[in-house]
Formats: C-alpha cells, structure tokens, sequence
C-alpha cells in the first residue's frame, strides 16, 4: 500500500490516507476494503507479538473472525503486560456529559494536543472507532465508574475542556485489559488461538521482501525457534526504558520493534518521548523505576511551589499569598488540566530555579488541601484513594495532610514504527498496532489516549486492514525455508555473543549510564551541543558494553540476565538514534523541546516549513548511518497555529 | 541497614532445592524490597556467581508479577501490599529474612524464587469472560448498572492475579482467585446470560488443575494485596449451587 519516490535520494514516505472527505475517508475505505470469505479465513495464519490491549484485542477479534493466530508474550500470562498499570482512564467522544463533545473536537484536541505532528486521517479515525470501544468494553463486563442513575460516569483529563474520560477507580488499564485477555482467552480456550508465554521474539523473518514469521527464544528452555505466517504483528509497545528510570514495567523493552527496524521497517519520530508531570520524584542511586501517579489527580490537586527560591519551610507554614501555583498562572483557561508535556516543562522550569521541593529540590507540590476542604475526605478518596495509599507506601507521607511531591517522569513513546494509514510498516506484511507504531499522538500524547489508541487499533482497525491485505497479497506457502534457518543461526550468534561477555560491569550499570546520558541530552530539554555530546558519549559506551560488560549463566534455561543483556544492547543502540533525531529536527514541538527554538514567552516554536514532516529512518547496516525520510504531514481540516493553552 | 538473607535456591523444576545465605549491606530503608535484592544480585552478577531469579515487573502493585513468601507470609509483612511495594523501612537493622517462593503443588518451581502459574490461566480460558465478539456490543449507557453493582463488580474484578492466596491457604485452594473472576462477571447484567455455565466450567476447571479445596481458613484474605473478600467464595458456591441444582 506505500508508494515509494525512488529517484530522489531521500524518499517521500507516502502514508496511504484514502481520498475523500475526512470524516468519509474511513467508511469508503471500509467499503472498498477486499474481504476474506469465511470459509478462507481459516486458511491464513496471522501471528501477535505482544498481548497487551493492543496485541490481546488484535488476536481475539481476529480469531473470531476466523483466523488461525498465534500469539507471543515474554510474561507469564498476557495479563501481566504493561496495559494493566494504566490508571486514570480512557477517552472517548460519546458526549454522554452533553458538554459540547464530539468526534470532531476529539480529533481536533488530539491533532492539537500532538502540536499538529500526526497524520490528520489516522486521528480523525481514531475518534471516530472511540465510542464503540466503550460500548465494548461495557459489553465484556468492564466494571465503569457509574453515578447514582447507573449510567457511566466521566472525568476531566489534560489538555481538553470536556469530560470525556471513562475509568474504574485507579486501575482502568487493568479493567480495560483484563476485558481484552478475557476475550483472547475465550479464544484460547476454543483452540483458536494458539497462546505462547514466555517467549521472546528476536527476530522477524522475510521472504520475498514480506513479514512471514518470527525466530523467538523459549525464555525458559533457551530453545530457538521459527514460526510461520501469513502475516506478523507487533503490539510490543512503548520504549520508555531506554531512559533506565521511566514509569514502565522493568520489563517493558525495544527489542521486537528494534530488530523489526534492523530487518527493514523504518522508525519514525524517536525522540518523541513524553515526560509525565505526576510521577513520585526520583530517590537513591540504587532506584529501580519512577512511580506515576495518576493525571486524573490533577482533577482536584493544585500543582504549587513556594514563590521564593531556596524556601524549605514545610508546605503548611507557607503561607497562601507566598506560593506560586505556576499552572494556574501560566495557562489560566486549562490551569492545573495543561497538557502533559507544557506541565512537565514548566516543572522543570520552576526547579531549576531553585523553587523545587523536597530533600532533593526536585518536585512540586500536588495539593489536595482545597479539595478535601470543599468536597470531603470520603469523595476523594472514592476518586483516588488507591493512589494515595500507594503514594503512601513509597514516600511514607500522608496524602490527606501533607501536599504529595511530584516531579516529571519518562512515561510514553510517541516514536515507533512507521507505519501507513492500514497500519502496516514498510515491511509488507509486517503490521504495528498500539504504542509499538508511531502513527496517533504527533509529538505528545494527551491523557487516557493510550488505551484508546491501543483498543481503537486492535479491536476495530487492523481487523479490515489486514483481511484488505491477506486478500490481496497472493502469497506462496513457505515452511522450513533458508531464511528462517538464516535468521535463526543470526540469534543464535547473537546470544553465543552475549554469553561470552565476561567483563567487570554489571548489565544494569551500563543500563543507569545510558539513561543518565539520554535524561541529560534528550530528556525534557534538548539542546545541538548537548545532543552531540551524548552523539559521542553513546558509541563509546556501546563499545565499552562489548568489552567490559558481564553476563553470567548460560542459554539453555532460564537466564534473566541474557535477558536483560540483549534488552539493553538493544536500547544503547535505540538511544543514538532518538539523539540523531532530536538533532536533526531543528524545531520545537510537543514533548521534542529544543531550547534554541522557543517563542518569546518561553513555549515551544514549531518551524512548519521546515519540519511538518514525520521523520522515517531506515536502517543502513552496523557501520553507516542510518537514512532519514520523510512523509509530509498534508493538513486538509486542521489550521496550523501556535498550540496555546491560555 | 544490614540484614542476613536466607534465600530459596533451587536449580529447576526437578531440583530438591536449599536455603543459601547472603548478607545485604548498605540497605537504605527508602529502598523497596525488590530494590534490595536487586543491590544483592548485582553484587553476585560482578563476582560471577549466578544472580537470584525473582520475578517482578510493573513494581507498581499491579501486574501480580512479584511472588515471594518473606519471613512466612505471602508478599511479607504488610497488609494489602503486593512484594514490590513492600519497603525496607518494614524492616530493622539485623534482621533475618527468610525468602520463599509461593509454594503449592499446582504453582511449580521453576527456577529459585520463580513459580509458574499458568494453572490461573488455564481457570480463566474455562469460561472467565463474556462471550461477546467485538462489534456486538450494544451503547454502552442501553442499560442502566446501579453503581452499587459496578462498584461491587469491581471489588472483585481488582484481582491482579499474583498467586498469594494459594499459596497462603493450607489446602492450596484456588477458590478466592476463581471467586473472584466469577463474582465480578455474576454480578453485572452482561455477565449474567453465561453465569452457570461459567460457574460449571471454572470449578472444574480449578479441581483439574488440583487446586485443594476452600475449608474457611480465611488465609486468603489475609494476604490479598487487593484485599478480596472471601464473601466472594460464598458468592461462587451460590453460584455453582445454582448451576448444579437448576442447570437451565
């Protein structure tokens, strides 16, 4: 479906949006879609690496279809997957508030909410399939927050001035998911679905230029094996960790979409990482992972910090008039609700002035004071009370009495794979969904979008893309071919490679020092000099990762730390990249903030000649760097303005 | 803070398995629990013995991922709190800590601290969801669900899955695990056209697996990170009851 300009050097992606109007684009596609028959169906085996919501709604809705599809998780169980951490909620444009909702200002928040740095077609679909996935999940038995009258209710998240937000107390991701894995199970049950945990994919295999399998290894055996299929989709999510310290899951990695990329996919916008404002603030060297606590809190908590810098009073004994509430200020029509990547930063701003908080003067405060006084302990903590206990348990400080400190942390990747308008990447045959693509969110990701997104593309797109493809592809069988047996010798080496490591660093030091380089270089500000800084750093340590790195057991059984070594070789690798690309795009936009492009009131200043593009890299061996491409971003709807939030 | 580990090594499925000793030093009591073994394992990776295998993954209390038995009890010594989000703080200078993994006879060994738990999977395939293909559904706000029944659904639907309350009870019951799944669909009208028969298939489903059976010991309860209620398991044996004695 993607059209390559092969004469220019650089190639012009082409996205693959239909023609006609914009809310028309996805109903004519549909209509024009070729269709498997039902009796075919059972002919074409589709394989599903990852089964969270993306990957877990993909694989149930197509074996109900009729598909043969086998699916791939490194957990235990596929609801394990990171899907389930997802707190606040899930949007949708269903105007149930009858608050001036709708598909179009779903879309155009969105569109907006991305700094005008996503494909307009896809986002306008994308709030088009919202509403049928509550209706969905409603139908599965996702226990919805409900008022009085039994009908769901909604909340506010940032960067919109509707609510539109569905959500089960703290744990709508896990509800959301636990929906999704119920319905692959049913499938599994049935024998449709043919379910392998604990298997890791290393590698994608084509033949004939297509996606027709994957090599994984068996995490608890070691064994290396093929399988083959008609087609082959990634639902393996976000890269968060690469920064080391993120709100990920510690198992949350880039390995299946990073060998995808090595193979030929081309990976589009990976520096556009976003940053949430409401995460627990770092600790000691020895932290693991960073604590989100939910966006949904900014619904009733006052994001402040003491108006005088170098103030260490405690948060009671300052008074009213000597605090700052920065949001409230700066965005006075969205206050403490501005969208994440403009609260981070202004986060950020207000430490390095010295207005910080906390033993480390990294952190605001997230007051809950006003709010208790005006609605009472027993509605907040209906509304949040999970959340405050698990702030609670970490930090030690009461919620209820004492402000929370919060403080911004890696949470999300736009980046991903690039993929066209069917969701399908430069492989042929080779299908992204859910964070793995790049394809919904431009530049920042607005709150409770995750799990739409990831619900929006495995339960109601991909299905009639991928029959459109699996219909029209005319592909010939393969079994035991050379390029499995190829690829499998290649992970093979791989991992002989790994396990000879035998030096004096431990993996996970290798993993700290990358993260810090990345938090420093191409965290929430970026600067040319600080990007090639860590341009020159990041080699050094991948060389330095070969030589003098450990790795100890072997491959055949369990061996979480080859795991973890491959991950991290991988996310090294990965981090040059999101360098180079952050390097290259000389604009600010959405969480790609650099500080040479700024307005004069300080916000990010989009350069929309230059650089209304999606950045596509294609990958050019181990030694060449990597090309860049381009797909214009054509706006027929949208008008491109500065992005205020006033 | 510095404290002796007495940790459960055990090579594989087949393996007898041992206590080995190691002493954590330098532990800050803001580091979680995990935090801690994860110091230990990185001493043991640089002096090229083979690190301890725990699982974990969000260490946000909500993947059920984290499975150890400390000092005894499942996901140790605080209430409704998963292993990860247990801290050091909970702990004095000098103690011992005994580390285990969840023990049962349906959640083998597989390596260390690492238990499979695929049986939990296998209850759910039985019948542990709506049997609704995507597209069906009707709007989500065609019928009313008085809050008290969704909040009730969710109760039980905040099950993460990890395991404890198997491995707390005597008897190795799966019944507050399944109990939950069966309650949270029960009680919802969405769930409600599927409900003996679902109740038929995750009993049998759970004796198959050799999941002992529930004699009120409460065990369960006591150490659900997410604090499920055994009321629950009445709940199910209503359920089953029903599916049994009017199967139509």
């Amino acid at each position: 479906m993607i059209q390559y300009d092969t004469q220019s050097a650089k190639q012009t992606l082409d996205g693959a949006v239909p023609s006609g109007p914009l809310d028309e684009k996805w109903d004519r596609y549909q209509a024009d879609a070729k269709l498997v028959s039902p009796t075919n169906k059972r002919g074409f085996h589709v394989i599903v690496v990852g089964t969270g919501l993306a990957g877990a709604s993909a694989a149930a809705t197509l074996a109900e279809l009729g598909y043969q599809a086998s699916t791939f998780c490194f957990h235990d169980s596929p609801r394990r997957a990171h899907s389930v951490a997802a707190q606040g909620g899930i949007n949708a444009a269903k105007n149930y508030q009858n608050d001036g909702d709708s598909v179009h200002r779903l879309f155009h928040d969105t569109i907006k909410g991305g700094d005008f740095r996503s494909r307009e077609a896809n986002v306008y679909r994308l709030a088009q399939v919202s509403g049928r996935i509550i209706d969905q999940c409603v139908a599965q038995g996702v226990p919805f927050a409900r008022e009085y009258s039994g009908y769901l209710a909604n909340r506010s998240f940032g960067g919109a001035q509707v609510s539109r937000t569905f959500y089960c107390r703290g744990q709508t991701g896990q509800q959301l998911l636990l929906g999704a894995y119920g319905a692959l199970n049913r499938q599994i049950g049935a024998g449709r679905v043919k379910m392998h945990t604990r298997h890791e994919m290393l590698d994608i295999v084509l033949v004939d230029g297509r996606a027709r399998g994957i090599v994984t290894r068996n995490l608890l055996t070691g064994e290396i094996a093929s399988h083959v299929a008609d087609a082959v989709i990634l639902a393996t999510g976000g890269y968060s960790n690469v920064f080391y310290l993120s709100t990920n899951a510690s198992g949350c990695n880039t390995t299946a979409i990073w060998r995808a990329y090595k193979r030929g996919a081309y990976f589009a916008n990976p520096c556009y990482t976003q940053i949430h404002p409401t995460c627990i603030p770092p600790g000691g060297e020895y932290q693991a992972k960073l604590t989100l606590m939910s966006e949904s809190l900014r619904n009733d908590g006052r994001v402040w910090v003491p108006q005088r810098s170098g103030d260490r009073r405690p948060p009671q004994d300052i008074p009213e008039d000597e605090r700052d509430y920065f949001l409230e200020r700066k965005y006075p029509a969205f206050g403490n609700l501005a969208p994440r990547d403009i609260a981070s930063r202004s986060a950020k701003e207000v430490c390095d002035e010295g207005r910080g908080v906390g033993p480390s003067g990294v952190g605001v405060f997230l007051d809950f004071a006003q709010a208790l006084a005006e609605r009472g302990r027993s509605v907040i903590a209906s509304r949040y009370g999970n959340l405050f206990s698990m702030y609670q348990q970490i930090i030690g400080d009461d919620p209820y009495k004492v402000p929370m400190r919060i403080y911004p942390a890696p949470h999300y990747t736009m980046g991903g794979l690039w993929v066209d308008y069917d969701l399908m990447s430069t492989i042929p045959g080779l299908f992204v969904i859910g964070e793995a693509n790049f394809s919904d969110h431009g530049a920042n990701r607005l709150g409770a979008s995750a799990l739409m997104q990831g619900l929006a593309d495995g339960y109601f797109i991909l299905p009639p893309t991928i029959s459109n493809y699996l219909a029209s592809a005319k592909l010939r069988s393969v079994s035991g071919n050379r390029e499995f047996r190829d690829a499998e010798l290649r992970v093979n080496a791989d991992i002989q490679s790994l396990l000879r490591l035998n030096g004096k660093r431990s993996v996970e030091s290798f993993h700290r020092e990358l993260g810090h380089i990345l938090w420093e270089a191409c965290g929430m500000s970026r600067t040319r000099s600080g990007l090639l800084d860590a341009l020159a750093r990041i080699p050094a340590l991948r060389q330095e990762f070969r030589d003098n790195a450990v790795v100890s057991g072997d491959g055949n059984a369990l061996n979480m730390s080859l795991e973890r070594a491959g991950r991290v070789a991988d996310f090294i690798e990965l981090g040059e990249l999101m360098c180079r690309d952050a390097l290259d795009r000389e604009e600010s936009c959405g969480c790609h903030f650099r500080e040479e492009y700024r307005t004069a009131e300080g916000e990010a200043r989009r350069n929309d000649d230059a650089f209304c593009h999606v950045a596509a890299w294609q990958y050019q061996g181990k030694d060449t760097e990597p090309a860049r491409h381009q797909e214009k971003l054509a706006f027929e709807e949208v008008q491109l303005v500065e992005r205020s939030y006033k | 803070m510095n404290l002796k580990l007495y940790v459960w090594r055990q090579a594989g499925r087949d393996d007898t398995g041992h206590f080995e000793t190691y002493d954590a030093r330098d532990i800050s009591p803001d580091m979680s629990f995990l935090e801690m073994l994860d110091h230990v394992n990185e001493q043991l990776a640089v002096s090229e013995r083979e690190p301890i295998a725990f699982e974990f993954d969000c260490r946000e209390g909500i993947c059920g991922t984290c499975s150890l038995v400390i000092n005894g009890i499942p996901h140790g010594p605080e209430k409704a709190t998963t292993t990860c989000q247990t801290y050091m703080r909970s702990f004095r200078d000098g103690d011992d800590i005994h580390i285990e993994p969840f023990r049962a006879q349906p959640f083998p060994v597989i390596k260390d601290l690492v238990v499979d738990r695929s049986a939990f999977d296998r209850i759910l395939q039985a019948g542990g969801f709506v049997s609704v293909n995507t597209g069906n559904a009707p709007d989500g706000n065609a019928e009313a669900v008085a809050k008290s029944l969704a909040e009730d659904a969710l109760d039980s639907a905040a099950c993460i899955g990890c395991g404890a309350c198997v491995a707390a009870c005597p008897n190795a019951s799966a019944s507050l695990f399944t109990a939950a799944k069966v309650s949270h669909l029960a009680g919802l009208p969405q769930g409600r056209a599927e409900r003996k028969h679902r109740a038929r298939k995750m009993v049998a489903a759970m004796d198959e697996e050799r999941f002992g059976s529930c004699t009120n010991h409460g065990e369960c309860e006591a150490v659900c990170p997410m604090e499920i209620s055994t009321r629950f398991i009445s709940r199910m044996n209503r359920e089953y009851l029903q599916s049994t004695l009017l199967p139509t």
